[in-house]
């Protein structure tokens, strides 16, 4: 039985907490009778039999007539399946993205059906390279269909291959990718590894354009998606929904999959296992490879470093496959995540403590720069809750990240100027969106690279900004320990060398003896605050 | 009173643009009111003489106490007017080449001040002789054309008294027991032989291409006229080195310091013959410095001769200075000479039959100011009011020692040979960015070791002089004046108090016109390059031209080739192509210095039988396999900087036109290279036209500028090597990136603005361009 996530508080004899650091890692001693570390739960067991649960999902779809059945000659089917922004460190082999699209076409071949597209739904990130898609649906599926240009990355750019379907009533437009929205059917493969992910938002804003995305992808709606993990409190979903409903009575026919996997995500041997263990459960042999890990590490280069980190592949198992109708299937998917990830907190802290790690959505296969530093700690890891925010109102956030000043030139040319440029004049989320987004978002030049190229839209980096709003109106001060000193200021937070540091710093907001909060992710949790 | 003396009369003014002059003409016009003024000067190229009276003398500050007292611009402006004449003319030709106006006007002059020369010691010798040797002859011979006999006045210098110990009194030159005998025309025949010698010399065909040679290692391949317009200054500069050494030896061979002194020692002599009926004066100030009360304390304009030597003191670049401890400085404020000169004027000729009196306006006798004691004046205000560095640290003063002038001579040719080489070292590496800035440092060291050499050698007589000059003419012509004439053209140096001159006075005065930091801190002054950048991202610019390689992209034109090339091959033939392509490196690189459109030309050929469909695939996915890892954010963010200002872009290039293709949307415009296509469909390896490479970058700006009636001195060009220099020369903000040393060293120079722009940080391209494994992925369906 895997054992759940919990909370331990820290006493004197509580060993030093394994902090994540980029790519690299901190043991940090935390102040006694008044921290506590928030452990995520351990991997869930996996499917034994992935093949069948993806067969009897298809099989048995909730809501729907079986995928067979809607499987007929002659008919227009696209497969959208996530991009490479998921999971997070990309999965071993096979994919389970490709599992389940084998079986869908596999069916889809039995009925007779030779229209088909395969569609990566990757809204405003950059494309993804053949290695890419080669890994996510498999060498069979890619060298079936993509030399015949039937496997391709979505263009929310395109004006030629965008349909515009309708307005909420909220007054959101709804404009997605046109072959999606003519075929006769739409099968959507997700993988949903928090619960932010999957729902109508899959189609909603994985297969759509600047226009439509614009419309939740903006300071306020983040204001108000307390958190945006928490479906139903969440704004940003509440949007994706109307916008869903506006998509069916297009008469748009999606037939939903949603899989969701464990926190399997650094294996039960090899060097990285150690990071998923309990301190005080270190065996001497784990001591020894941790000490060797970060004697080897600190000796290299960080382009091999990140090298090394970027090439771990994810051994984790799958924990359930649903199919049909979007809302009972995401409801479902939620209750699989929410197992998995939710950890029951009392009460909220003064100080919250987080490890930042060498991955987020945005760096799969790239480099970690500043901005997405800030939009993992105060976008994603900030927004891990249910409830109430882990730390109090006014709180300090500390996190721990290298932070180096470092972009990649071909994924993120607009980060690179948007951190020159913009950051540089104002670190107001709303003044931004007013000032900036529009020159960045309609940009010839970075459309031109969006499309042809490997970049991130250039409004990519603003969204990236609006993801930490609601942690910035939130909190008291940033604190980031052990980065690089110009990067953090530009972020405009405060630099700190060693964690005591940065509690001393934060006193002077929250008050002398503040309780702390370390939220040990990854492996992923979700705090459920009380 | 002398103000009344002067009532009425007409004076005419020489030199009236210069230190002296200024200084001369205010003080007419405020203490004497009743008197006209008619000034001569010399036509500028750019400028009228009305034009220059303007700008160069009545907008000076030494006019703002007359113009408060008068109540504001208007009135003084209705003063000069009213008061003042001004005619063209010229002391260094025959005859003055006065208008008829001029004439007339210069007849009409009851007195003449003849203050013009070439104050410069390293005047080239023939320029020397015509203005200071032959001037004050011309002015005399024009008045006796004019049948005029008016009171000349001429002003030399006591250093005509040469290099000597002892007295040096009030007397002409040829009366000194060590005056030699020689004869001044022959010196004038001999100058102007020494100028026709060494125009010719400068052209002989050995001469002529060393010329060349050192252009091109200034300049690089920069292209045929900019290299031949170098070749003809450089052959300038040549000749003006001949003729100043010829006017340094011939006046040290004859005992004097340089050759403004041996002139115009023989100026005098020549005057004395020539003067005809006209009455002369002689008067003959020593170091003119900055003044003691008049107009007011400090008043100087521009740079002099005590002030680089100072300056240079007080910024720690000149730690030794050639004087002897005990020796005298004859420094002499500017408004005591021209009480003299006004005091010599209004008193009339001395001598009955009109021949030249003399009259000194110096200081070593009456009140000797020693260079000790200036020393150690000068160290100790320095030491409390220190001039900062570029980092605003205080700069502090070195101990200032006496040596003689050949040692610290020898040391500083020394130094100056070691840099040299240096210099030459680095400049044959292939440096660029910051990594030239070592060099342009060594070259601003150099200069500076060069720059103290030429004050050691130029001004070293001066400290090291130990003659006194006597001043009883003087001091006889102060005591004659009434008491307040005395106060109001007072020429008795007795009264500086050297401690308050050099302290609260010359000092302060100094260092505000050297325009030096004298605050500490970073921020008191906005950096010279965010002043440029400004400039060239204003609205006001019309175009931005853009080189390509290592200004945008650190990638070239065999890095794309390569990476082409290889994308279809399988491992072991990349291999072999790597290899090949780098063992070919050496020649590739020779060929592209030596000339960049025959290296095109030749490389290009390379690409014959390549399918053109295939290649413009391929170069779609080099965007971002290749180009888009080495590009430089900030260049990219600069062009589209530019485009946002509504500026117009365009690239020029001598890349490939299908490379470059992925990044039109950058630009308005590419003009780049471009290959034949054969009836197959491939391309047969030739260019399609003259590839945009050297001057065929600059007249297709020229062109493109026609074309878009676009102004090219309102645009920017931004390049890193000095191949591109006929661009960077012909728009009017050129911008060097990343420059290579030449480069770096010119736009120091020039005063260009220099971007050091680097690739994104923290990713690591590949070491070797080849292409990874191609890609089968096709384009969605559009």
């Amino acid at each position: 039985m895997p054992r759940p996530g919990f909370v331990l508080d820290v006493d004197k004899s509580t060993p030093p907490i394994l902090f994540h650091h980029g790519e690299g890692f901190r043991l940090e001693k935390l102040p006694a009778g008044r921290s506590r570390v928030i452990y995520p739960g351990e991997p869930l067991d996996a499917l034994d039999d992935v093949e069948g649960a993806i067969a009897d999902a298809l099989a048995n779809p909730m809501e729907m007539a079986p995928l067979a059945d809607l499987l007929t000659p002659g008919m227009k089917l696209t497969i959208a399946f996530d991009d490479v922004s998921l999971p997070l460190p990309p999965m071993k082999r096979p994919d389970i993205r490709q599992r389940v699209i084998e079986q869908v076409l596999d069916l889809a071949a039995a009925a007779g059906v030779d229209d088909v597209h395969l569609i990566a739904a990757l809204a405003l990130h950059r494309r993804m390279t053949e290695d890419e898609l080669r890994h996510a649906v498999g060498d069979r599926v890619y060298d079936a269909f993509a030399p015949q240009g039937a496997l391709y990355n979505h263009d929310a750019e395109d004006p030629d291959n965008l349909a515009f379907l309708g307005t909420t009533k909220h007054g959101e437009e709804v404009e997605i990718n046109k072959r999606a929205a003519e075929s006769d059917l739409l099968v959507y493969v997700n993988i949903n590894i928090v619960s932010m992910d999957g729902g109508h938002k899959s189609t909603a804003t994985g297969l759509a354009s600047y226009r439509s995305i614009k419309h939740h992808h903006n300071v306020h709606t983040m204001e108000h998606s307390k958190s945006f993990m928490d479906r139903h409190n969440s704004e940003l979903h509440h949007s994706n929904w109307r916008m869903g409903k506006v998509i069916a009575d297009a008469g748009v026919k999606v037939f939903q999959i949603e899989t969701t996997i464990n926190n399997d995500t650094f294996g039960q041997d090899g060097p990285m296992s150690v990071l998923a263990k309990r301190e005080w459960e270190w065996t001497t042999k784990d001591r020894v490879s941790f000490i060797g890990m970060q004697q080897g590490l600190k000796r290299l280069s960080s382009p091999t470093r990140r090298k090394i980190f970027q090439g771990h592949r994810a051994p984790y198992g799958v924990t359930s496959v649903q199919a049909g109708a979007i809302e009972p299937v995401h409801e479902k998917t939620l209750e699989h995540c929410f197992d998995q990830h939710i950890v029951p907190v009392e009460g909220q802290t003064d100080i919250l403590t987080m490890g930042l790690p060498y991955i987020c959505p945005y760096n799969v296969n790239s480099i970690m720069n500043p901005i997405l530093v800030m939009c993992l700690g105060l976008g994603y890891f900030f927004n891990m809750y249910r409830g109430k925010p882990l730390v109090r109102e006014g709180g300090v956030l500390i996190m721990t990240h290298p932070t180096p000043w470092e972009f990649h030139p071909v994924h993120h040319p607009s980060y690179i100027d948007f951190f020159e440029q913009v950051l540089a004049d104002t670190k107001d989320p709303k003044e931004i969106e007013a000032k900036w987004e529009k020159q960045f978002a309609e940009d010839e030049w970075y459309r031109h690279l969006y499309r042809t190229s490997y970049a991130y839209h250039g409004v990519h980096p603003f969204y990236m900004w609006y993801w930490g709003s609601h942690a910035l109106k939130h909190l008291g001060r940033v604190i980031v320990v052990g980065g690089d000193n110009r990067a953090v200021a530009r972020l405009g937070f405060k630099s700190a060398s060693t964690l005591n540091d940065a509690f001393e710093m934060a006193e002077d907001v929250v008050g002398p003896q503040p309780t702390i909060t370390h939220l040990k992710n990854p492996p992923i949790l979700m705090a459920d605050v009380k | 009173m002398i103000a009344d003396d002067l009532a009425g009369k007409r004076i005419a003014v020489t030199g009236s643009t210069g230190f002296l002059g200024t200084a001369l003409v205010e003080r007419l016009l405020r203490s004497v009111p009743d008197c006209e003024l008619v000034l001569l000067i010399r036509a500028g190229r750019m400028r009228s003489v009305a034009q220059r009276a303007q700008r160069e003398i009545f907008k000076n500050n030494c006019f703002d106490r007359l113009r408060g007292e008068l109540g504001g611009k208007a009135a003084f402006d209705e003063l000069v007017a009213r008061r003042v004449h001004v005619i063209e003319g010229d002391v260094g030709t025959d005859g003055l080449g006065l208008t008829d106006e001029g004439r007339d006007l210069l007849g009409s002059c009851d007195i003449v001040i003849h203050s013009a020369a070439t104050v410069s010691f390293d005047s080239p010798i023939d320029l020397a002789v015509e203005v200071n040797l032959l001037g004050p002859t011309r002015i005399a011979r024009t008045l006796q054309d004019l049948d005029v006999t008016p009171h000349l006045v001429a002003v030399s210098t006591c250093y005509v008294a040469g290099n000597r110990r002892g007295d040096a009194p009030e007397i002409p030159v040829d009366q000194s027991p060590f005056w030699i005998d020689i004869d001044w025309s022959r010196e004038v025949d001999s100058a102007r032989r020494v100028r026709a010698d060494a125009e010719a010399a400068s052209r002989q065909p050995e001469r002529l291409a060393t010329f060349m040679v050192e252009a091109r290692e200034e300049l690089g391949g920069a292209g045929t006229p900019l290299l031949a317009a170098k070749s003809e200054d450089r052959r300038k500069a040549w000749v003006k080195d001949q003729l100043v050494e010829a006017g340094r030896t011939r006046a040290a061979s004859l005992g004097w310091p340089d050759a403004y002194a041996y002139t115009k020692a023989l100026g005098e002599k020549a005057l004395g013959e020539n003067r005809g009926d006209v009455p002369v004066s002689i008067v003959r100030p020593a170091i003119i410095e900055s003044a003691w009360s008049e107009p007011v304390p400090g008043w100087i304009r521009g740079f002099r001769m005590a002030e680089p030597v100072i300056i240079s003191y007080a910024q720690g670049l000149l730690t030794e200075f050639p004087g002897v401890p005990e020796g005298t400085v004859d420094v002499i404020p500017v408004d005591l000479v021209v009480g003299a000169i006004i005091g010599v004027a209004a008193r009339g000729p001395a001598n009955e039959d009109g021949s030249p009196d003399i009259t000194q306006v110096a200081s070593g006798s009456a009140n000797p100011l020693k260079y000790e004691r200036l020393v150690d004046l000068v160290q100790t205000w320095f030491g409390d009011h220190p001039l900062y560095d570029a980092e605003g640290q205080p700069i502090a003063v070195p101990d200032w020692g006496y040596t003689t002038r050949n040692k610290v001579e020898n040391q500083l040719n020394r130094a100056k040979d070691l840099l040299d080489r240096g210099e030459k070292l680095i400049g044959a590496l292939p440096l660029r960015g910051k990594q030239a800035a070592w060099s342009s440092k060594l070259e601003e060291q150099r200069e500076t070791v060069s720059r103290a050499l030429t004050y050691v050698e130029l001004y070293g007589a001066y400290t090291a002089c130990e003659a006194i000059y006597g001043v009883d003419r003087l001091l006889a012509t102060h005591e004659a004046l009434s008491p307040e004439d005395q106060a109001e053209f007072g020429m008795d140096p007795r009264i500086v108090d050297w401690d308050h001159y050099v302290h609260q006075i010359h000092l302060p005065s100094v260092v505000e016109h050297a325009r030096v930091r004298s605050e500490p801190g970073k921020g008191k002054v906005e950096p010279r390059s965010t002043r440029l950048r400004r400039q060239v991202l204003s609205p006001d610019r019309q175009l931005a031209a853009f080189d390509l390689e290592n200004t945008l992209i650190a990638s070239n034109v065999v890095t794309s080739y390569a990476w082409l090339a290889s994308r279809r091959l399988d491992r072991d033939d990349k291999v072999r192509l790597a290899a090949k392509l780098i063992g070919e490196a050496p020649t590739l690189l020779r060929m592209d210095r030596a000339d960049r459109s025959d290296f095109l030309r030749s490389f290009y050929r390379r690409y014959e039988g390549a399918p053109v469909e295939q290649i413009r695939e391929d170069s779609q996915e080099m965007l971002s396999q290749l180009i888009l890892t080495k590009s430089f954010p900030a260049a990219i963010r600069r062009v589209r900087e530019h485009r946002a200002l509504g500026h117009r872009t365009v690239l020029i290039t001598g890349a490939l036109d299908f490379v470059v293709e992925p990044l039109r949307p950058l630009f308005d415009d590419i003009v780049s290279a471009k290959l034949d296509v054969g009836p197959d469909g491939r391309y047969n390896g030739q260019m399609l036209e003259v590839p945009p490479t050297g001057e065929s970058r600059a007249s297709a700006l020229f062109d493109y500028a026609a074309k878009h009636d676009i102004d090219l001195a309102e645009s920017c060009a931004y390049a890193d090597s000095s191949n591109d220099l006929p661009m960077l020369e012909v728009v009017g903000f050129p911008v060097a990136v990343n420059p290579e040393t030449r480069l770096a060293s010119l736009a120091r120079k020039r005063g260009w603005l220099v971007e050091h722009w680097s690739k994104a940080p923290g990713f690591k391209p590949s070491p070797i361009p080849l292409a990874p494994r191609r890609a089968v992925t096709k384009a969605a369906p559009r």
